[in-house]
């Protein structure tokens, strides 16, 4: 560990990787700040584990070089680099016992009075009463957390944990997040997190960087990807958006609405939140957040305040789950529009086959570029969950 | 009738095992023979003498010695060498992988008289003279076969991942193989060592064509058995059939209480 607190950055410049004619990760930069929990994330095939391998060193590069602070790794192999990985599969090693297991990477480095690091790692992942047990007769928590303790016992520069939950079912993954949350601000050490669950990349991680086809298509704070998305891909792969096709009627003074015109309504945009140049009869797709969406049934349309922006439709699909109801509402703006609804005061007129007017306020929209797809993103029931 | 259906498994079980256990308890039960004449084939009565002096016939020590050596040789030539193969087979594409998959069982194929006659056309054409080399590379040979497929498996199941934990883990290459690789594929490679001790201990017809004067314990208890069986002969047997059950035992008493301490 270093003691600068900025010279501890995970920097990768131009890295690439090309497996013959395919490329699987294109040339990018990438600055992981020390001591922060950054998340790659991406749907399989996106590149987000070729480029974790090529920081472990597991993978050679073909172009780019990557740093650790001040120092130029690219060149080192894995056994010589300060950085350390838990694998998906956990990758324990099945002839030793726990406490040998986690003791590895010590022993390998030439220490040899490690039981008392031993203790404490097995302390910090609560296994303290395991140590003598072989990997197999754990659970699946249980090994990940070995996983975690063998490689966090090295007090690595960087940890890299490669889809580490991804073989835990849904309960026990997210009292694994918050555990690994826990230990990260408890160690401090840069966690670099791969994953292709955006719930879980924005719950744990300060940084995410989202990754499609080889390429980061946009990198920030949760809050921030999924509140200004600017492509569609990011749009649909965190959290659900309505995408609308509109055209634009009138570019607005600078800074101010951009209003546009879809399936017979006006909508409109600030302008400061259309990723791209607008101009006048050019085409732009309006987004808005399901949860910004209020619904009203269309006998109450008078009583929707000015300014607002109003989509009409009627209800096609609705389901109750608990904290919120789920919409479905076809317009002609958009078919399939989904709203959520908090359960506070609900409306019994509100049920399939009802017109409605959806409403939002202004602020909450967003404009993307139309000469992309619009359903870049979009989880197919193939590669749900 | 109702017991005999409900217990034919295990009748069926045990007349199987009596099958191939008759003839090794034959074995050692005329150990402690006492033939008339030359032959141990009908019994007379009981006796240590053969016990007492296992090494009394001529030559048969010299040569029990010499294929302990010859199958002690061929094992750890053929695990060297099978076990790299086999690795080769598992982790790495490269061109005529397929084909060298396939060429590797051609050995366990082909019938032994045929190897073993062509092994010595070989040898003579290639002027090599024929003695414990001959059967040594000959050994080797087949038992490549055997070591190749024992060890596959074994590397086949293994998790690559594991070979890259521990060299993320600040193993380099020889540390990875020796801590991490070997222990794992161990037992395979056992299995291995075993079936190639075997086969080379035991084997006769390609060991005969390529021995020249070299006389293994096989080509002296055939040699042996046209003039006269001596009791040694199945001392020799019995001690070995022993010793392999011992082995087998502690084997699993050590798995055994491995397992109890794990888990307790």
């Amino acid at each position: 560990m270093t003691d600068n607190n900025t010279g501890g950055d995970v920097r990768l410049t131009g890295i690439s990787k090309a497996y013959g004619s395919f490329t699987a990760v294109h040339p990018l930069d990438l600055t992981v700040p020390q001591g922060s929990f950054f998340a790659l994330l991406g749907a399989s095939g996106c590149g987000k584990t070729t480029t974790l391998r090529m920081i472990a060193g597991l993978e050679d590069p073909s172009t780019g070089t990557i740093f650790l602070g001040d120092k130029d790794v690219t060149d080192l192999p894995p056994y010589k680099r300060p950085v350390n990985t838990v694998f998906q599969s956990y990758a324990l090693f099945p002839h030793m016992d726990i406490s040998e297991n986690i003791a590895f990477g010590l022993r390998r480095r030439g220490i040899k009075s490690v039981k008392k690091q031993v203790d404490d790692m097995l302390e910090l992942v609560q296994l303290g009463d395991k140590a003598h047990h072989k990997p197999h007769q754990l659970s699946g928590g249980q090994q990940q957390r070995v996983a975690v303790a063998r490689a966090l016992i090295n007090h690595p520069q960087v940890l890299l944990l490669d889809e580490p939950l991804g073989a835990l079912d849904l309960k026990l993954r997210r009292q694994m997040q918050l555990e690994l949350k826990r230990i990260q601000t408890e160690v401090g050490i840069t966690f670099v997190h791969v994953t292709h669950d955006q719930e879980e990349a924005m719950t744990m991680a300060d940084q995410v960087a989202v990754m499609n086809g080889g390429r980061v298509e946009q990198l920030g704070a949760p809050a921030d990807l999924y509140e200004n998305p600017q492509t569609t891909f990011v749009a649909n792969f965190l959290g659900t958006s309505n995408l609308i096709e509109a055209e634009v009627l009138e570019t607005g003074s600078s800074g101010g609405d951009v209003l546009v015109t879809a399936g017979g309504g006006k909508l409109r945009v600030p302008g400061a939140r259309c990723t791209s140049a607008v101009r006048q009869g050019g085409k732009v797709l309006v987004g808005v957040r399901p949860e910004k969406i209020s619904l009203a049934h269309a006998d109450d349309a008078g009583s929707i305040a000015d300014g607002r922006n109003r989509v009409t439709g009627r209800i096609a699909d609705s389901s109750f789950i608990g904290v919120s109801t789920q919409y479905v509402v076809n317009s002609p703006a958009g078919a399939e529009l989904q709203v959520y609804e908090q359960n506070i005061e609900r409306d019994t007129r509100l049920v399939p086959g009802a017109e409605v007017v959806l409403h939002w306020n202004p602020a909450h929209t967003f404009g993307l570029d139309a000469a992309q797809d619009i359903d870049a993103g979009v989880e197919t029931v193939e590669d749900a969950g | 009738m109702r017991w005999i259906r409900r217990n034919l498994v295990v009748i069926a079980g045990l007349l199987t095992l009596a099958y191939m256990i008759l003839p090794n308890i034959v074995v050692m039960v005329f150990s402690f023979n006492k033939p008339n004449g030359r032959f141990n084939y009908s019994w007379q009565r009981f006796s240590l003498d053969a016990w007492k002096d296992p090494c009394g016939v001529a030559d048969m020590c010299e040569s029990l010695s010499l294929s302990l050596q010859l199958a002690a040789w061929a094992t750890v030539g053929a695990l060297v060498l099978g076990t790299m193969i086999a690795f080769a087979l598992v982790r790495y594409r490269f061109r005529a992988r397929g084909a060298i998959n396939s060429l590797i069982f051609l050995p366990m194929a082909m019938p032994e008289v045929v190897m073993a006659a062509s092994l010595l056309t070989l040898f003579l054409n290639m002027g090599i003279e024929l003695g414990f080399w001959t059967v040594l590379i000959a050994h080797i040979m087949f038992c490549l076969s055997f070591v190749v497929t024992a060890v596959k498996a074994r590397v086949m199941s293994m998790d690559p991942r594991l070979e890259e934990a521990a060299r993320d883990l600040y193993a380099g290459p020889v540390q990875t193989f020796l801590r991490v690789t070997l222990p794992i594929a161990a037992p395979g490679i056992a299995a291995g060592a075993l079936l190639a001790f075997a086969l080379s201990f035991d084997d006769f017809i390609i060991t005969n064509f390529n021995a020249g004067s070299t006389v293994t314990f096989p080509m002296f208890v055939w040699g042996s058995a046209q003039r006269g069986t001596p009791v040694q002969i199945n001392v020799i047997g019995t001690a070995m059939f022993v010793l392999a059950v011992l082995m087998v035992v502690a084997g699993q008493i050590i798995t055994n209480r491995r397992k109890k301490t794990a888990t307790a």
